[in-house]
């Protein structure tokens, strides 16, 4: 072929949408040659307005998508311009938290005199509004669009760290390309997700990480658990946000996930985790300029380590956890920060395991990037850490917005997941590690009982009453057998404030042993009456059932199906059990007051 | 194109030259209607959807006997029609009748110039951009001050009695019943969905050419005149203005589109050249009796002003809602109406069907 009738082949598969990398793929080839080829060619994209009515009057709003055409819309201007990328479609695990924290970076830079350059490409999103950002694209989050839109644009930098995984993953192949990347460099982006390079790190800054290995076989990671000691928490390395991980607790379990459940090879290892039992897990977001470094918020998890983190409740400030503790998390946190040079927002998630009174610290993860908490703890702590972020990124020290090391709040803020399980019949409404909520609420209240109410209420799952009188007057509890200790407690409490506890026949025996009043039920497939009558007969007031990893029955699966179904309220973790009972001590339904959100920090 | 810029594309239909004013059309659908509507005759029409030619070509869709546009420009022809009633491709339908077009080029573009700069004259043609330039506009009168209609119109009389489609049962759009009146149309370039409207709820309806007299329409005792839609300036077809100059006040008298412009200056108001136009199947139209909006089907470059005409004999009854231009006008006194738009859509909603109905009534009454 010769180069015009190249180029016309090329322009053809252009205008029928085929990316560089599907021709790359193609005609075998690498994406960056196909670049190449139609830069010496000429071939760009140009960008046309959405104008909804085909050209035939003059639109103001600046709405831009690329076509291989010949005439661009975009109009210049005057102002240092500053692309922001945005998350793409909205799935689970990657959702509305992001474009909150893009649109939040788009109004701070326009406030600092920036043109701000929206990248985006989902329609139902407010980063994606005509009117939010000075001009849109409404283009996919692929390397080959957003350079596009760069050399068209020729701004002063792009931020990444916004939009979660998905603009994060295109850090390294634009500054490779010589885009400027503002913020937290690409290397220490690469640096917090290289699972060898950041052990080496935390190594040298002395922070503990759950013991862990890689394995290439199922031979492998039986030889890695027997060293770690069971449960032990494994996925495979090439996924991303707890897809396909499990926690499993012996060795037969670990046997079937190596050969049912992955694939693993020497190019997809397996990363086989020590699971630190009944740890409770700890988030941070905190906000540096690479000299200084605020904390934004500590959120501790109401479930146990090991669901999935946007699943999971969380409380601000931390309530458990030793005033020492918090003190560690605040060193380590700031060291990290230094350490990869954070520029703008990092999130960590820490573990804290308990022994016999004493708390210790492991790392799990870093991101050097916007999470998803930090809607959350904007709102909790009254501090706008998307803003701030945005305008250090853009060069302004943080020093100068005055933050203190860590916000002290007085009142108490609860985070809950929003799970869409009543939409999808027969799913099991257990929580793990990979992540299901579609949706988060707030509840806030100056104690924790009254915010974790208004977290449930919020999410759809109205706490008893604790007075009697109400006709709903039954706990039915069922849990395993290393969650029964620490449901005594709980279970005491209900029987204080006059509720009947009834329970299955291991967990009646284990409360009987302890001198708890309980009434023996039949699980479904025992007799009748067993658990769902009850649930059906609209007496039951809350579930308490807690399986044993993934071995749950059948029967268990159709009791909290059922509770689903009947809009009882339900927990399927030990911790959050105890968060409900606290919930339901506070007694929500009498004295509530309004209180504007505005009127408690801020 | 007039102002000297080029837009290279592929040659689509017949090979050759064409020339006349583009103009741009905006429905999505209707490119047969569109290019068979005598209305467009001497311009080259562009579409701005994209993606044209996707149904095909059928034997019923036709709004006269032949093509009418001197060109047609889509930005890509579809090259596998798909549709039950589909007898050739567009592409195949313009060769047969020698309609050249021309395709791939920026529509949007091309849209973008006419909408900033007014439409223009242009040539189709074949070549490279090697070859000299100039002279390419010689022999392309510009369009204002253009009577077009003699080329249009029916060199003789005629009766029509086809009648609407039977799918417009489910349109609401069929009469219950036929008035026993009689219509007679002055053909300016008549669409045939009018006629198809006229004979589904009149008894008879008597075409007539543009240039016939009036003494010759009220030869055949008619109950109303239809003054039909039609090409070019309504400002130098004199003798049909004439005509109906001396029809006013004799019949009921209703008009669509270059009728409406005629109707306009026989009642003493004047017209003039829109930038670009409306041509389309979407524009907002207000009855400013009724406060109402009718989504219309639309194709005119020019605009009537009654600036100047005593109210009491005529006054405006109806406006576009994008540029507040004249879109409908009536003269209780003299019993006539018209509209800028089309209430026979084809293109386009039917909206506005109700115009018919009220001719009707007018001429029963």
């Amino acid at each position: 072929m010769n180069e015009k009738e190249i180029y016309r082949l090329l322009l053809e598969a252009k205008e029928f949408g085929f990316s560089d990398r599907q021709l790359a793929h193609i005609w075998k080839t690498g994406e960056d040659s196909i670049r190449r080829l139609r830069e010496r060619l000429g071939l760009r994209p140009v960008y046309k307005t959405v104008d909804t009515c085909a050209a035939e009057f003059e639109a103001y709003t600046p709405y831009h998508y690329s076509t291989y055409e010949t005439e661009s819309e975009v109009r210049g201007c005057e102002k240092e311009k500053i692309v922001i990328l945005g998350g793409g479609p909205n799935r689970i695990g990657q959702g509305i938290e992001f474009d909150y924290c893009c649109v939040h970076a788009v109004l701070a830079l326009k406030e600092i005199g920036y043109e701000t350059i929206m990248v985006n490409s989902n329609p139902e999103t407010v980063s994606t509004d005509y009117d939010t950002a000075d001009r849109l694209y409404f283009e996919p989050l692929t390397f080959e669009d957003v350079m596009n839109i760069i050399e068209a644009e020729k701004p002063k930098g792009v931020i990444v760290q916004f939009g979660g995984q998905t603009p994060l993953k295109l850090a390294v192949p634009l500054e490779n390309a010589g885009v400027t990347i503002l913020g937290t460099s690409p290397d220490s982006i690469d640096l917090a997700e290289d699972r060898e390079r950041f052990g080496a790190l935390i190594e040298d800054l002395k922070i503990k990480q759950p013991p862990n290995g890689i394995a290439v076989n199922s031979g492998q990671a039986r030889e890695i658990a027997k060293r770690l000691g069971y449960p032990v928490l494994v996925r495979p390395s090439y996924v991303l946000g707890g897809r396909a991980m499990e926690i499993v607790y012996d060795e037969a379990n670990l046997i079937r996930y190596m050969d049912l459940a992955v694939e693993a090879s020497p190019e997809k290892p397996v990363l086989v985790d020590k699971y630190l039992d009944n740890a409770v897990e700890v988030d941070v977001d905190a906000i540096s300029d690479g000299v200084d470094v605020c904390i934004g918020g500590i959120m501790e998890h109401i479930e146990f380590a090991g669901v999935h983190s946007g699943d999971s409740a969380c409380v601000i400030p931390p309530r458990t956890l030793q005033p020492s503790t918090i003190e560690l998390i605040c060193e380590q946190t700031t060291a990290l920060a230094k350490a990869l040079n954070v520029k703008g927002l990092m999130n960590i998630q820490y573990a804290v395991a308990r022994h016999n009174g004493h708390e210790e610290l492991y790392v799990l993860e870093v991101n050097p990037r916007a999470s998803r908490t930090v809607p959350f703890v904007s709102k909790a702590t009254g501090v706008s850490l998307a803003k701030i972020a945005a305008k250090v990124m853009a060069g302004l020290p943080l020093a100068q917005f005055g933050l203190p090391k860590m916000p002290r709040i007085d009142h108490i803020a609860v985070k809950e997941a929003v799970l869409p399980f009543v939409k999808f019949p027969g799913v099991d409404t257990l929580l793990g590690p990979e992540m299901r909520s579609t949706g988060e609420v707030m509840g806030i209240d100056t104690d924790f009982g009254r915010a974790y109410a208004k977290s449930q209420a919020g999410a759809g799952m109205r706490l008893p009453s604790p007075h009697p009188g109400d006709k709903k007057r039954c706990v039915v509890v069922s849990v395993n057998d290393r969650d029964k200790p620490l449901i005594v407690e709980s279970v005491k409490k209900l029987l204080d404030m006059g509720f009947e506890v009834m329970a299955t026949q291991g967990t009646h025996q284990y409360l009987q042993e302890k001198n708890l009043e309980c009434r023996r039920v039949f699980k479904v497939q025992e007799g009748r009456p067993n658990i769902v009558d009850f649930m059906k007969n609209n007496i039951t007031a809350l579930v308490i059932n807690t399986p044993l990893g993934e071995n749950s029955t059948f029967d268990e699966k159709s009791l909290r199906r059922c509770a689903l179904e009947l809009n009882v309220p339900y927990v399927t973790t030990v911790s959050a059990a105890q968060a409900a009972v606290l919930g339901i001590e506070s007694d929500l339904g009498r004295n509530l007051q309004v209180k504007a959100l505005q009127d408690y920090s801020m | 194109m007039e102002d000297g810029s080029i837009y290279q594309g592929r040659a689509f239909g017949a090979a050759g030259r064409a020339g006349g004013e583009v103009v741009f059309n905006t429905s999505m659908t209707g490119y047969q209607e569109i290019l068979t509507d005598p209305s467009y005759h001497g311009q080259i029409v562009t579409m701005t959807y994209p993606l044209i030619g996707n149904y095909g070509v059928n034997q019923e869709d036709l709004e006269s006997k032949k093509i009418q546009a001197a060109g047609f420009i889509v930005k890509e022809p579809s090259i596998v029609p798909s549709n039950w009633r589909s007898g050739s491709s567009l592409e195949d339908w313009m060769r047969s009748q020698n309609v050249v077009g021309l395709c791939g080029i920026d529509t949007r573009a091309l849209v973008r110039k006419l909408r900033n700069a007014g439409v223009m004259r242009g040539v189709i043609r074949l070549g490279d951009e090697s070859e000299p330039r100039g002279g390419e506009l010689d022999g392309i009168p510009p369009m204002a001050g253009l009577d077009l209609v003699r080329y249009v119109t029916t060199q003789e009389p005629y009766t029509w009695s086809e009648k609407l489609h039977p799918y417009h049962r489910a349109q609401g759009t069929l009469a219950p019943q036929k008035a026993p009146v009689r219509v007679a149309a002055l053909d300016f370039g008549i669409k045939h969905n009018i006629l198809r409207h006229l004979a589904e709820r009149v008894r008879e309806v008597h075409v007539f050419p543009a240039f016939a007299k009036a003494k010759d329409v009220l030869g055949c005792n008619p109950d109303g005149i239809f003054l039909s839609n039609g090409p070019g300036d309504p400002e130098p077809v004199t003798y049909a203005v004439e005509t109906v100059r001396d029809l006013l006040g004799a019949k009921p008298l209703f008009g669509i589109c270059l009728g409406h412009q005629i109707l306009g200056l026989a009642l003493g108001g004047r017209t003039f050249k829109l930038k670009f136009g409306h041509r389309g199947s979407n524009q907002p139209v207000k009855n400013l009796d009724t406060g109402k909006i009718d989504i219309t089907s639309q194709n005119h470059g020019f605009c009537v002003d009654l600036a100047g005409v005593d109210s009491q004999k005529a006054r405006v009854t109806h406006i576009n809602l994008n540029d507040r231009t004249v879109e409908g006008l009536e003269s209780r006194e003299l019993r006539c109406f018209s509209v800028q738009y089309h209430p026979e859509a084809s293109p386009g909603p039917h909206d506005a069907s109700h115009h018919f109905d009220a001719f009707i009534e007018m001429m029963k009454t």
